[in-house]
Parts: C-alpha cells; structure tokens; sequence
C-alpha cells in the first residue's frame, strides 16, 4: 500500500498517508458491510419464517439500517447507576477496535492489504480473539447478573473455542507453507480444483471445523449463549442503549466479515474466481484484475456471511453446557486429527495420488452443489388439499381443527 | 529504525520492571499480585526482543526466549489463578495477608 | 525525528502511563483493563522491533488468553461489587522506595552498556523461528524473513531449541493436569 503513495510524497509521509487511507477505505468496508448486513439479515430471517421483513423505508426495505441508525444516534446514553461508568464505556470500543484491526492484515485482491504481515494468519486469530475482552467487560461493568453471565459464558465460549479454530487455520497453513495471508491466496490462483478446500480430505472437513468454531467464536446463533434472550434478556449487552448498542452490533458484524475474509483466504481461494486460468491482474491489468479480485472477495465473503445468517434462523440454540461440550469432546480431538492427518498426507502420499483425490473432491463437490440446486428448482410446489396443513405434515395431512377438538374431546 | 537505538526500549523495560515490583509489593488482592508478575515478565521480554533487534548474535535467540516466557506465562497465571481460586474456596478472601496459616 | 522514533515515543508513552495505571488502580477490574493496554503496547512495540511472530504471540496469548483468565478469576473470587482492599501507606512507602532503587540502577546499566551499531537487517520470521525450535537452522539466518529458508539448512548442534521445545511442552502439559486438579469443584470449607 506505501509503494502506491511513494510517487506522490516522500518517505515518512507516503506510510502515513496509505494508513490513512487504508483504515477509512476498511471503515468505510465494515460500515458498508454492517448496514447491509443487519438489512440482510432480517430480510433472511423474515422469509425462513414466512414474513416479508422490513419494507418501508426505500427500496425493498434497503435503508432500514440508516432509520434504526438515526434512531441509536439520538437516543439517551444511558448507564446503570451501579455500574462502573469508565469501563461501561469503554467496553464497546474495545469490542470494536478488536474486530476492526482484524482486517488490516486480511488482502483483499493481489497484494491489496493495509499491511501485509509475515504473520497475518496468526495476527487476525489474535486480534479477533481479543474481541472477548470488550464483551467480559460490558459484562463486568453493567453491574446486571444477566450481563454478568452473559459476559462470563461468552468468556468460557470464545477462549474454548478459540483453541479448535487456531488448530484448523494451522492445516492449510501446513499446506502452504507460509502464514503471509497474501501468499497463501496467491498459492491458490487458477482454476477452482487449487483451492486448499480440495487440497486433500483433511482440509475440506477442517473447513467446515473452522467455519462453526468460528461461528461460535462471533458469538452468533446456535451458540450465541452470550445474549441468550430466552434466559438473559440481552446477555452481556442488557443495560446497553443508543450508539453504545451499536458500536457491539458492529464489532459482531465486523468480526464475521473478518473470519469469512479469512475463512474464504485460507480454503476457498482468496479474491480468485477459481474460473480464470491465472491470476486476474495479470489477465486485466492492474486496476481491473484487483476490481474483479475485490469483488469476487467480497462476494465470498457475504455468500459465507449469509450462510451464518442461514444456521441463525434454522437452527435452535444450544445450552451453555451442550456448547462446551460440543467444543471439548468433538471440535478439539477433530481438529488435532485434522492437523496430523494433514501434516502425514503432504509427507507421505505420492503427488499422484493426491491429485486424483483433489481433482475428485473438487468436481465431487461442485457436482454436489449444482444437484442441490436442481433439486430446489425441481421440488413440488408446497401445497395442501383444502382444509389441510400445508407443509411438513406431508404423509398424513392433518385436518385444520383436529388437534383441537381431539383434545377438547 | 537506524536512529532509535537500544537504549530506550531497555529504559521502557526498566520502567515497567519497577511497575511490576511495586505493584507486587503494594497489592493485597492476589489477582492483583499476578498482574504485577505479568508486568514484570513484560520488561524482560522487552528487552530480549531488543536485543535480538540491536544485537548481530543474538537475533533469533532474543525471539525464542520472549516465545517461551510468553508460553510459561501463560501457564505460571493457570496455576496461579487455580491456587488463588483454592485459596478462596478455602478462607473466603483473596488478600494475600491472611495466608499466614504456616506462620510458627 | 523519523517515523519509528514517534512511533516508539507514542507506543512507549501509552504502554508506561498503563503501566502506571496498573500500580495505581485500586479496583482489580480496573487493574486488568490497564494491564490490557500495557500488554498491547508491548505487543505494538514488538511489531516495531520487526519481531511480528513475537507480537502476534503476545496479541493471542497474553491478550487473548490470560487476561480473560485473569478476569474470570477476579469475577470468581469477587466478594461484592467493586470491593477494594486498601494497602497501608508504610507498603506504599517501602514499595515506591524500592521501585524508584531498581529503576534508577536498571538505567545506570543501560547507559553502560555499549550498544551494537543499529543494523536494518530484519529479524528472522517465523519460518527460521519454527525451524530454530526443530534445532535445524543457521545461528545468525540472514536473507528472506519469510516462509522457509532458502538453501541448505545447518544443524546447530550445541545450541538447537528442541530440548527446551519439548521441555516447555511437557510443562504445559504437567500445567493443564494440575491447574484442572487445583481448581477443581469442591465444597468450601467453613471454619
């Protein structure tokens, strides 16, 4: 990024500008992103449960988040007379400057990083880890038990689950070779069978380990015991209002943008398209292969980021215990498997071998993922016989009124 | 970096070092005493990473060492918070004074 | 004045006005809040030295780790909110005596000792670091700072890593089997 600006102005002042630049362009990307997202995210919920989501304000309901943001800025700033008021807050900021500098170390195109890190694998798992500490403290310093708990438990969550996520980074870091974020991407240039999710079967399940390690990790549904409503009213959160509100709203956004940027750098490729024979700036020059690197990133990385919004609606919450659990039995003892399985399979087994499973892993899944499609588009339409439940009672309809007279009866 | 020599980082590390100490000494909350500990193994880290900076031989030893005060760190604050976590199940406080009980 | 010597100067001036604050805080939450400011200020120092594995370690492991520990335990061992233990003015005294002693002999020294000439050469990166630890690599590794050294690694028989490596694993280990037997549920005794 200094190399853009070292024609423009000298030395110390050409680092400074491209810091500048690069941390608005980032904020910019997080805002950006959060907006939509929060959009998105109650256009995905409404249609899995047959609602329209919001639909006043603008296109499509578009600008919702920019009326709920008028509406956090104006709002009273509020703490709790017990409260700790320095650290309450504090506590949001933290929250947020911890998912934020994630993304300085994440490429968005071909050497299109705010800095780029020998380190960056490593440094984004570090920063985002210390996202927990801002929660803790919201937690400490609200001086609520439910935003105790809600502190506590997201502490017992993220430091557990911390240890798996860590542990999948590491297997196609073993694959490439270098933890530099950038060459790790550049690795997987070409067509799609490069990617390191098709590298070998170690590092196609430690994918999908990595994704729900870091799912839970952003304290988002089925694991958000954080800010369970059923049992905490608002977890860590609860006595939080107006901008302060928003600020944690950012961070959990910001950091699930950040793991899929990393999850899509790692697995999936990066900023390749995976249908273009070599790497695109090389193909379009400089400015058109990174606009087509950028936006194909940011697309990799929304597709993941939907996916979590998907698991959100679909599926039920977890008890605290059933998370720990699922973390310290399953997620750990899979993912030291995965990383010795991955570090025996690029010693050992021939390079022929392992392109035959490459190259069948990678049409093996994308043959899997067109028949998914067809059989969406091939389904029967859902309809009942009238006087019927539509629906999931499809082998013995229920007659509308049954239920009810059977038990009144 | 050719003009930022070792002498500052080693100052810094000598200021946090005292910092350390002082809140060892001051401390009467044992999670307070295990913070001053951290401080201290902070400034010795400081300065090894210094040193493997400034010092031709000593560039990746200096790395290392700082590894492995990091990791025992870690581990030094497990068993420690596990002791003090006994030590108030067992007397309902975590003021280090009152663990005089081996006092003749 | 350069870019690295302002840098230095802000990073160094907000890691020692944390450090004081952790000395200085009477609430211990409020303690471990200062002490994460002091503990990223290091780690930004440590980006700055160049030592970016380093930082990186001290960002997951210190920040990330045991600083959230060190919180769970000042919430588990909390007595009511906010409560403070007061230190005697004697412990403070004796304390500040002794601080300012050590402070001012450790700057003695490090006025005396004759810096080497500041090179611009970079700190090895990971990869001669990993490989340090495996006992395989040069004593003083010189060109990229990255990925895997090129050329034929030397074993460095007297001083290789492995032995202290395995050393600090079989540590960690013994730590994890008796923090989870210290710490372990168990009923309070009542005197």
């Amino acid at each position: 990024m200094p190399d853009l600006w070292s024609d423009l102005l000298p030395y110390p002042w050409n680092v400074a500008a491209a810091g500048v630049v690069a941390a608005a362009l980032l904020f910019g990307f997080v805002g950006v992103s959060t907006f939509f997202a929060i959009w998105a995210e109650r256009k995905v919920s409404g249609r899995i449960q047959d609602r329209l989501g919001p639909t006043r304000v603008g296109p499509f309901g578009l600008l919702q988040s920019l009326a709920d943001g008028i509406k956090l800025v104006s709002k009273e700033d509020h703490a709790p007379t017990a409260a700790d008021r320095f650290l309450f807050k504090l506590a949001p900021y933290l929250a947020f400057c911890a998912s934020f500098v994630g993304f300085l170390a994440l490429p968005f195109g071909h050497g299109l990083v705010a800095k780029e890190l020998n380190v960056a694998a490593f440094f984004v798992l570090a920063v985002l880890s210390s996202e927990v500490f801002g929660v803790v403290l919201a937690g400490y310093a609200s001086a609520s038990k439910w935003s105790l708990f809600g502190g506590v438990r997201e502490a017992a969550q993220v430091v557990s689950y911390e240890v798996p996520r860590a542990l999948c980074v590491v297997v196609p870091v073993c694959v490439a070779g270098t933890l530099n974020l950038n060459t790790i991407g550049t690795q997987q240039a070409g067509w799609f069978w490069n990617w390191n999710l098709f590298h070998d079967p170690f590092t196609f399940v430690a994918f999908f380990v990595f994704y729900i390690c870091a799912t839970a990790s952003c304290k988002r549904a089925p694991f958000d015991l954080a800010e369970a409503e059923s049992e905490l009213v608002a977890g860590f959160h609860t006595e939080y209002s107006g901008i302060r509100w928003s600020y944690f709203f950012l961070a959990e956004y910001g950091s699930m943008f950040a793991v899929s940027g990393l999850a899509a750098l790692l697995f999936l490729g990066g900023w390749h398209t995976g249908f273009l024979p070599a790497e695109a700036t090389a193909l379009l020059g400089f400015w058109g292969g990174n606009l087509l690197n950028v936006a194909v990133f940011v697309g990799k990385c929304w597709a993941l980021v939907l996916v979590m919004m998907w698991m959100r609606w679909s599926l039920p919450r977890l008890r605290i215990d059933q998370v720990m659990m699922v973390c310290l039995h399953y997620f750990l003892p899979i993912s030291c498997v995965l990383l010795v399985g991955v570090c025996l399979w690029v010693l050992l087994v021939p390079a022929g071998a392992a392109e035959v499973v490459r190259y069948g892993l990678a049409f093996g899944s994308v043959g899997f993922v067109l028949l998914m499609f067809a059989s969406a588009f091939r389904a029967p339409p859902m309809s009942a016989p009238p006087g019927r439940l539509p629906g999931a009672w499809d082998g013995r309809p229920t007659p509308l009124g049954a239920d009810a007279s059977a038990k009144r009866g | 970096m050719s003009e930022l020599g070792l002498q500052p980082f080693m100052i810094l590390s000598a200021f946090l070092f005292a910092c350390g100490v002082v809140c060892v000494a001051t401390k009467r909350n044992a999670v307070g005493v295990l913070m001053g500990v951290e401080l201290i193994l902070n400034a010795a880290n400081v300065n090894l990473v210094a040193f493997a900076r400034f010092s031709p031989t000593f560039r990746l030893d200096g790395q290392v060492f700082a590894l492995l005060v990091v990791v025992l760190a870690a581990a030094e604050a497990a068993v420690a918070l596990a002791i003090i976590l006994n030590f108030y199940n067992n007397h309902a406080t975590v003021d280090v004074d009152e663990a005089d009980e081996l006092k003749g | 004045m350069s870019l690295p010597v302002v840098l230095f100067a802000l990073v160094a001036t907000v890691t020692a006005v944390s450090a004081l604050g952790v000395v200085l805080a009477r609430n211990v939450v409020r303690m471990a809040v200062w002490l994460l400011f002091t503990l990223v200020g290091v780690a930004l120092l440590y980006f700055l030295l160049g030592a970016e594995f380093v930082g990186a370690a001290q960002l997951l492991v210190y920040v990330g780790g045991t600083l959230v520990l060190v919180v769970f335990g000042v919430m588990l061992t909390a007595q009511g909110p906010l409560r403070e233990l007061r230190t005697r003015p004697a412990d403070w005294a004796v304390a500040g005596v002794l601080g300012v002693a050590l402070f001012g002999l450790l700057v003695t020294v490090s006025f005396r000792i004759a810096a080497p000439p500041p090179t611009d050469n970079p700190l090895p990166g990971p990869g001669p670091l990993g490989l340090s630890f495996l006992g395989v690599t040069e004593a003083n590794p010189t060109g990229p700072v990255t990925g895997v050294p090129d050329g034929p690694p030397t074993p460095r028989t007297p001083v290789a890593y492995l032995l202290p490596f395995e050393v600090v694993s079989v540590h960690l280990l013994v730590v994890l089997v008796g923090a989870a037997y210290l710490a372990r549920a168990k009923r309070r005794v009542r005197a």
